[in-house]
């Protein structure tokens, strides 16, 4: 059973963000980079999976150079070997180009299943896993809160709006899933010293065998026109409580109509 | 004008209330057209010539309830080619965007998500607005060539109503193979509370670490209850058990903006503004005068959870009564 999972280094929510003058994308150079939150769920899945199953877990991340060490940390939590697409006409790519990269380097791997993260807090777009199913043709079991892999096949509890469903598929097939769906183990003394000695194998477009053009800021179909700071909220009304704290607020609501 | 498709979000024949939303943002590129996916189009189409929808698209199949996405994206597709529409819109939830992703590939379209208006351009194009960093940026966003997909978060766009024939078209449509390799095997719907959707509500009533305990949290309940709210938490509250993850709201979590957001013992931490700055008012109560939701409140209350809530739901009720 080898699987991939997919890993993209995000800049730390509690860094500032701010967007590149311009091109409205996101300045990455900016902000500290860390592993998407909900892909160390991924991870997790990943090698429980192999650990039960056998077989190597591959991390696979599409991002610039900092990007390698989300890779590394993986490695340190048990995955096996990385693949990192770096090249410098991917910066500016959105979700689409995004998925066409990591579609290509997908079909240089050898694999019976690839995990996914839901969803990657900077973005929030929640596509990418969808996407790949598509570009490869493979069953699309996403968002899932349970995964379970038995004779060839994959079952998962996939979140719905109102419940979940059970979603069923064989192999080779695209899973994501999501928030809380195991507790991702830390990495151990062990595990960082064997991480340092993991390859990890570096690919650019051209080793990929895919133009540049669909790729990157100038490639993607989406473009920012303009952006701007939110219109700061007017200030509120701040009140302390001295035993009509609960009315204040009944009067403020009666005053805005919502009682 | 070019028609804009709409996909239609359904469950047991109703229409949901995001549907008028996008029916209402698609009237302002075009004409807006529904594309009902699964049986039950006759029912609902009264209720989408309210908001304007001039056809209703309508595929009646089993297919988009068996298998994942994969077939909605396919219709969307097939008419797509068809009726050369000026843009597609569908519903910002987790499968509408998949739905969207899916899209995109296919029809080598843009798709832009996490939408929270939509306008025609000085060109008549498309500009998409999107709130980004937790709602500290706008960002307007378009496509180069061609139509645009969007998904647009509910409770964005106020519906307007608006009269439309819904000319209902029957569409012949067959699921090819391909879309049906990941096979839905068992559906079931959560508890079904009494309490409005989430990412729908026009209220939303969320409680944090403050409340204490599972036990401590049912005064959220409570309030919820008094003012007919949806209820939300942080992710204190689902890490610790005391409400189910499938209600925290922010960055890992459900996004919303209802016309009434209260936060009670939440401290307002980033990745939790994340999921509720967008709100059109916000009410903070809060023990300690320091905590960064009131930066954001409309109205705050700097107070005990205990002594403040229970005298809110009172006078709610004197109020009502
Ligand atoms: C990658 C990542 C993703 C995250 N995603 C989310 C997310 O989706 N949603 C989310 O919510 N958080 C998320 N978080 C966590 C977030 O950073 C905060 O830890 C969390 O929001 C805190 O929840 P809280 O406000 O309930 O708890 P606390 O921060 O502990 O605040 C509790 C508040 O209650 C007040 N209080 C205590 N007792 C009382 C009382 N009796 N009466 C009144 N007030 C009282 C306190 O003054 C305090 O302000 C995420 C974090 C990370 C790193
Ligand atoms: N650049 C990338 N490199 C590797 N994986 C990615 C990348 N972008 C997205 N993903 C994967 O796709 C998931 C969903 O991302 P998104 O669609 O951007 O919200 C993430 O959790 C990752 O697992």
């Amino acid at each position: 059973m080898n699987i991939v999972v997919l890993v993209k280094q995000v800049p730390d929510t509690e860094s500032e963000r701010r967007l590149v003058p311009g091109a409205g994308t996101l300045d990455r150079a900016a902000a500290d980079g860390v592993i998407n939150y909900i892909d160390e769920f991924a991870i997790e899945a990943g090698l429980q999976i192999a650990e039960a199953e056998g077989g190597e877990v591959t991390i696979l991340s599409v991002g610039p150079g900092k990007a390698l060490d989300s890779i590394r940390k993986a490695l340190q939590m048990g995955a096996h070997k990385g693949v990192h697409v770096l090249d410098d006409q991917i910066a500016g790519s959105d979700a689409l180009a995004t998925s066409a990269v990591l579609a290509a380097a997908l079909s240089k791997l050898e694999f019976d299943l690839v995990i996914a993260g839901s969803e990657s807090t900077d973005a929030r777009a929640g596509v990418v896993p969808a996407m790949l199913a598509e570009r490869l043709g493979l069953p699309q079991l996403t968002l899932a809160s349970k995964v379970d892999v038995a004779g060839g096949a994959v079952t998962v509890r996939r979140m719905s709006e109102d419940g979940f469903d059970v979603v069923e598929a064989p192999l080779p097939a695209v899973v994501s899933v999501v928030e809380k769906t195991n507790e991702p183990r830390y990495p151990s003394f062990k595990g960082i010293m064997a991480a340092k000695k993991k390859p990890v194998q570096s690919l650019s477009l051209s080793d990929l065998g895919l133009a540049a053009d669909g790729i990157g800021l100038g490639g993607s179909l989406t473009e920012v026109a303009d952006f701007e700071p939110a219109p700061p909220r007017a200030a509120g009304v701040i009140v302390k409580d001295e035993g009509e704290g609960g009315t204040a607020v009944a009067s403020f609501l009666a005053e805005r109509k919502f009682i | 004008m070019a028609e804009v498709l709409v996909l239609v979000e359904h469950a047991n024949g109703e229409v949901k209330k995001v549907t008028a939303e996008l029916l209402t943002a698609a009237a302002r590129l075009g004409t807006p057209a529904a594309v009902w996916a699964g049986p039950g189009a006759e029912g609902g189409r009264a209720r989408l010539a309210e908001f304007g929808a001039a056809k209703v698209y309508a595929a009646d199949s089993a297919d988009f309830a068996d298998y994942v996405t994969a077939p909605k994206a396919e219709l969307l597709a097939q008419l797509a080619a068809s009726a050369s529409p000026a843009a597609i819109l569908v519903a910002g939830t987790t499968e509408g965007k998949e739905v969207a992703g899916r899209l995109a590939v296919k029809t080598g379209a843009g798709v832009l998500t996490d939408v929270i208006d939509v306008e025609a351009g000085p060109d008549g194009a498309p500009v998409a607005s999107h709130a980004n960093f937790g709602g500290s940026v706008f960002v307007h966003a378009k496509v180069k060539g061609g139509f645009p997909i969007i998904a647009l978060r509910p409770n964005s766009v106020a519906p307007q109503a608006a009269s439309g024939d819904a000319t209902l078209e029957p569409v012949s449509f067959t699921a090819s193979d391909a879309a049906k390799s990941a096979r839905v095997t068992a559906h079931e719907v959560a508890e079904k509370s009494a309490r409005p959707d989430l990412s729908e509500a026009q209220i939303v009533v969320s409680g944090g670490r403050g409340t204490g305990s599972a036990d401590g949290f049912h005064v959220i309940e409570e309030l919820a209850d008094a003012l007919g709210a949806a209820v939300g938490a942080s992710r204190a509250v689902t890490d610790a058990g005391w409400y189910p993850h499938a209600f925290q709201v922010g960055q890992t979590g459900k996004t919303v903006s209802p016309q009434l957001y209260a936060a009670v013992g939440i401290s307002g931490a980033i990745q939790h503004r994340a999921g509720m700055q967008t709100s059109k008012t916000i009410i903070a109560i809060n023990k300690d005068p320091e905590a960064p939701i009131f930066e954001i409140a409309d109205f705050g209350v700097v107070g005990d959870l205990f002594t403040v809530v229970p005298q809110l739901i009172e006078e709610i009720g004197k109020r009502k009564g």
